[in-house]
């Protein structure tokens, strides 16, 4: 964290100096003051300049990069970042070699370090912020396979009439099935057991 | 692999100075262990253990190339 300690003939005067030298704004950073300072007589005699002493808050979505940057980097991999902002929703982008290992098996390496960077990222977050983890496109096609995958086994359970549970996923995943056959009318979709281990189950409308 | 899991887990605490890793080394495994401030435990563990699954699934990604299976426990 970086902090700095300003004087000036007022308080004003040694804020503006502190933002100044952290090369800052006003909301980024906490101002403790240290001394009040003192105008003296005519401004000459026992007049005493004001201290102010600021500290800059860290900024969320640096210490989220920084965090991705890390733990990537311990991993072996190097990754380039690039981050787009929408209110709450922050998305980061990853990008590299080796990229592969950070989104691990159907993405549950990249899921784990979403979930982790969303816990860092909160913890400096005055707003609740909401992270998605990306890289090589891997969301958009995940979701097209998981669209794919649920006209599938929609078709199969109407031909079977029966019941078919989905392994286990995390919620956005499992919406994107629910919105996939919402508009299907001889289908239904519903979640069943608790979250880490629920799971879509698709069933012909008529039973159940 | 010591340097990766204290990179996870400082970020995460409240009190970073009392993370430590302690390594146990056998023939076919290696086991980590995590320990961090009383106070901190919840945070590493989580609802259901969903922090401390999350840790283990990217240890144990970055862990996938060594020969030897990879164990992290957190103990108290």
């Amino acid at each position: 964290m970086k902090q700095v300690t300003a004087t000036g003939q007022t308080v004003k005067e040694a804020v503006e100096s502190a933002l100044a030298q952290l090369n800052t704004t006003e909301d980024r950073i906490e101002i403790t003051i240290v001394d009040e300072g003192k105008k003296g007589v005519f401004g000459i005699f026992g007049s005493r300049p004001a201290v102010v002493k600021a500290v800059k808050k860290p900024d969320p979505i640096e210490e989220a990069e920084k965090f991705l940057k890390d733990v990537s980097g311990k991993m072996g991999v190097t990754i380039e970042i690039e981050t787009l902002r929408d209110g709450k929703n922050v998305q980061f982008i990853l990008s590299g070699e080796k990229i592969a290992l950070l989104i691990g098996k159907r993405g549950q390496t990249l899921n784990s370090l979403q979930y982790l960077t969303q816990l860092v990222i909160n913890r400096y977050a005055e707003q609740y912020l909401n992270v998605v983890l990306d890289a090589e496109d891997y969301r958009k096609r995940r979701q097209d396979t998981l669209i794919q995958l649920a006209d599938r086994l929609a078709q199969k359970a109407l031909k079977t009439g029966k019941e078919i549970a989905l392994e286990p996923m995390p919620s956005y995943e499992r919406k994107v099935i629910h919105t996939a056959l919402v508009n299907n009318k001889r289908i239904k979709t519903y979640s069943d057991g608790n979250d880490p281990h629920r799971h879509i189950v698709i069933a012909p409308a008529r039973t159940r | 692999m010591k340097e990766l899991i204290e990179t996870i887990v400082k970020p995460l605490v409240d009190f970073p100075e009392d993370v430590q890793v302690n390594v146990q080394e056998e023939d076919q495994r290696v086991t980590y262990q995590l320990s961090v401030n009383k106070n901190d435990m919840g945070k590493v563990i989580g609802k259901q253990g969903r922090v401390a699954k999350a840790i283990r699934t990217v240890v144990y990604a970055a862990g996938s190339s060594e020969q030897k299976k990879i164990f992290l426990e957190i103990i108290e």
